[in-house]
């Protein structure tokens, strides 16, 4: 009866796991390709739909109930094991050997038992009708082992839950000489910090060959505008973040911040006038169309053959709404009024650099259910080693007049248990016989 | 240069198995072996000197960086999981059936791969990519080593089904029994399963330290959870259920393909925050 109850929630365990997988793979297949549509669908949140987080209660609840059904069994081995080894019992163990012994079974047991003491493990001495029982085990709660891994994927999801109840991740730009106090959450909602982050420089470094090396944000916290101690000059690179008051601040991404020059002039070169466009926002010109900086470059020659010095690529929007894009050099006015010409535009753009001003983009977390998590993880690594590669081992022995019989068993690794199990007969064996004599 | 050597040695050992399975020649076998054993070495030594080459250059930093590092470093894993075995079991003839993992490897490696030391980026320059990379290879090799135990199951169990009695003499009786083959594949999917456990939550624990998320449902996270989920369901359902065999041959097969597509198809198919591990 219980058997057919296990092997049913078992099945149900069986049907849930290779369910819960399709899902995510067809989000993982189809994420690459159209990660863009699926954001502005809202796809990209299908983690956190209704019908994904039922299947992890369900996962959940699974565990738990399944748990539950075999653990009075297994407790009840643990507990209150069977010390006596009954010639019925002993049919069933596989490992069982007899050996002749002379002297009073009294005097034998407590041979023995020291014997098992120091190879084994200390054993329960029970008597009943003249024959004395010896029943000793090594590991008996690694049983349990396979337990604590379920458990531990419980207390990994409690993690999740109260870093998702009371915590937050969040995003933030610092210019560099600027400090803020409020981060915007990923669900677009400012958070306030309860003190304020200051971002005193940003740098790159760069390896022989250009590709970066380190991205390096340096941080002051400040409480009621004054520099915290501690704080002050906090350095953050990749891999090394800063935190203050459980709130968790990483280097993610940078920018510029200061803004971009331009020279503007009429179709035939003459209204020469400097505009200043924000690298965050954009320009309005005289003619009533807007201008945005996409990317600019000190030397554009890498992207483009032929030519070499600074360049901006615009967008640049008419006061009708069409948009066309522009690359502004600085080193080649004439293509720049030939550029005007082809578009039709007002203005011939040039390009006059750039303010040297960064900002650093940071990842902010606030997760107090970190650690529980961890500790689930801790728990799943101890209890899969467990389950793997301990086993519990049991022995009895029967002590009767003249012969003493031992038998043993195991719930894993049974071969090695056998070449175990032999070993310390032929020893115990060897002990007794050298003490006849 | 060592690497190309090291292709070469494993060719010529899985060659030598298959010579082996052909002639049940004894010294053949002990060549094959040999061979496999000496292109271990060999690779080691020319991982080793990579890494200490990256030092020179002055990018300091473990052999693990790149597609070509990584499928370099399965290789070594592979062969490394199969000569425990073979010093723990001796089923010797297992090498026909998973050096060519490691060969096929090595050759694409060293054909098809950009071989270039670059330096590191940022979100790598960290130890803990040593732990997280060594752990999840090591597992990916160990369920390599139990996929081609469990063709050799299927190969074995596929003939003595037919009922051929050229089964006791021919190219089977060179296979380990079935019972054996059995638990061989589980016994590679008990040294893989804690592995990939380890390397799953290294990742999640260096994803918390860079990134302040343990967990973002990255495709290389997402497909990492299908593959420990599709090895938690083998090892229920062979220890609940009693799925031994055929059945359980095929669930490890299954679990490898989705270990290769979660180690190459992400990271040539699909976009991510592992993307370093990518195609250039």
């Amino acid at each position: 009866m219980f058997l057919l109850i296990s092997l049913a929630i078992i099945s149900i365990i069986g049907t849930i796991v290779p369910q819960g997988t399709p899902p995510p793979e067809y989000v993982a297949q189809i994420s690459s390709a159209k990660l863009k549509l699926y954001q502005s669908l809202g796809f990209f949140d299908m983690y956190h739909s209704w019908w994904f987080v039922l299947m992890l209660y369900l996962l959940t609840v699974n565990l738990v109930s399944c748990s539950i059904k075999r653990l009075p069994y297994i407790w009840k081995i643990i507990k209150q094991p069977v010390t006596v080894m009954s010639s019925s019992f002993e049919q069933s163990l596989s490992n069982r050997k007899s050996v002749k012994v002379a002297g009073e079974p009294t005097v034998v047991s407590e041979k023995l038992a020291a014997f098992l003491k120091t190879e084994f493990a200390e054993p329960v001495v029970t008597e009943a009708d003249g024959i004395i029982h010896l029943f000793a085990q090594k590991n008996p709660w690694c049983r349990l082992s396979v337990y604590f891994v379920h458990l531990s994927v419980i207390i990994i999801f409690i993690g999740a839950i109260i870093g998702s109840l009371f915590g937050y991740k969040a995003f933030v730009n610092i210019p560099e000489g600027e400090s803020v106090s409020k981060v915007m959450s990923r669900s677009g909602k400012p958070i306030d910090l309860g003190f304020s982050l200051q971002c005193n420089q940003f740098s790159i470094t760069r390896y022989p060959n250009g590709s970066p090396k380190e991205f390096k944000s340096i941080l002051t916290v400040m409480e009621n505008s004054r520099p915290v101690p501690e704080y002050q000059n906090a350095r953050v690179i990749v891999n090394d973040p800063l935190t203050y008051k459980g709130i968790t601040f990483y280097q993610s991404s940078y920018g510029n911040a200061g803004n971009y020059f331009f020279l503007l002039t009429d179709p035939d070169g003459k209204n020469e006038k400097q505009i200043a466009v924000s690298a965050t926002s954009q320009a309005t010109l005289p003619d009533g169309s807007t201008l945005r900086v996409l990317e600019a470059v000190p030397d554009v020659s890498p992207f483009i053959k032929g030519l070499s010095g600074p360049a901006a690529q615009l967008e640049i929007y008419s006061a009708s709404g069409a948009a066309n894009k522009i690359i502004a050099y600085g080193n080649y006015p004439e293509i720049n009024s030939q550029q005007a010409r082809e578009n039709k535009n007002n203005f011939i753009i040039h390009y006059a650099g750039l303010e040297e001003k960064m900002y650093t983009g940071l990842q902010v977390a606030k997760d107090p259910g970190v650690w529980v998590v961890w500790l689930g993880c801790l728990l799943m690594v101890v209890g899969i080693y467990a389950a793997f590669f301990m086993s519990h081992r049991r022995i009895w022995v029967r002590i009767e007049k003249g012969t003493v019989t031992i038998g043993g068993n195991t719930n894993k690794n049974q071969s090695g248990f056998a070449q175990n199990f032999d070993a310390l007969v032929e020893k115990l064996a060897a002990q007794i016989s050298r003490e006849k004599k | 240069m060592l690497f190309n050597i090291t292709t070469f040695v494993y060719l010529a050992s899985m060659l030598l198995f298959f010579v082996f399975l052909a002639s049940r020649a004894k010294g053949v076998g002990t060549a094959a072996i040999a061979a496999a054993y000496f292109g271990l070495l060999a690779q080691s030594v020319a991982i080793g000197l990579r890494w200490k080459e990256s030092y020179d250059i002055g990018f300091g930093h473990a052999p693990l960086s790149n597609l070509y590092e990584s499928v370099v470093f399965f290789s070594w894993t592979i062969v490394l999981i199969y000569v425990l075995l073979d010093l723990k079991y001796k089923y010797r003839v297992i090498g026909a059936f998973v050096m060519p993992f490691a060969l096929l490897g090595m050759a694409w490696a060293q054909l098809g791969l950009n071989t270039g030391i670059e330096p590191l980026v940022p979100a790598l320059q960290s130890n803990w990519l040593l732990y997280h990379v060594i752990t999840c290879f090591l597992g990916y090799a160990a369920f390599a080593v139990a996929c081609g135990i469990s063709i050799m199951y299927l190969i074995k169990a596929g003939s003595e089904e037919s009922g051929d009695k050229s089964a006791g003499s021919g190219i089977m009786s060179m296979f380990p029994p079935i019972r054996v083959l059995d638990d061989l594949n589980y016994r590679a999917i008990m040294i893989g399963f804690p592995l990939l456990t380890l390397g799953i939550i290294t990742g999640a624990a260096w994803a918390n330290y860079a990134w302040g998320t343990y967990w973002s449902w990255d495709p290389k996270e997402t497909w990492s959870l299908i593959v420990w989920f599709v090895y938690a369901a083998f090892l229920h359902a062979r220890i609940t259920k009693g799925w031994v065999g055929k059945r359980a041959a095929w669930l490890s097969i299954i679990g490898f393909a989705a270990t290769i597509f979660c180690y190459l198809g992400v990271n040539l198919f699909l976009s991510g925050l592992h993307s370093y591990g990518g195609g250039k």
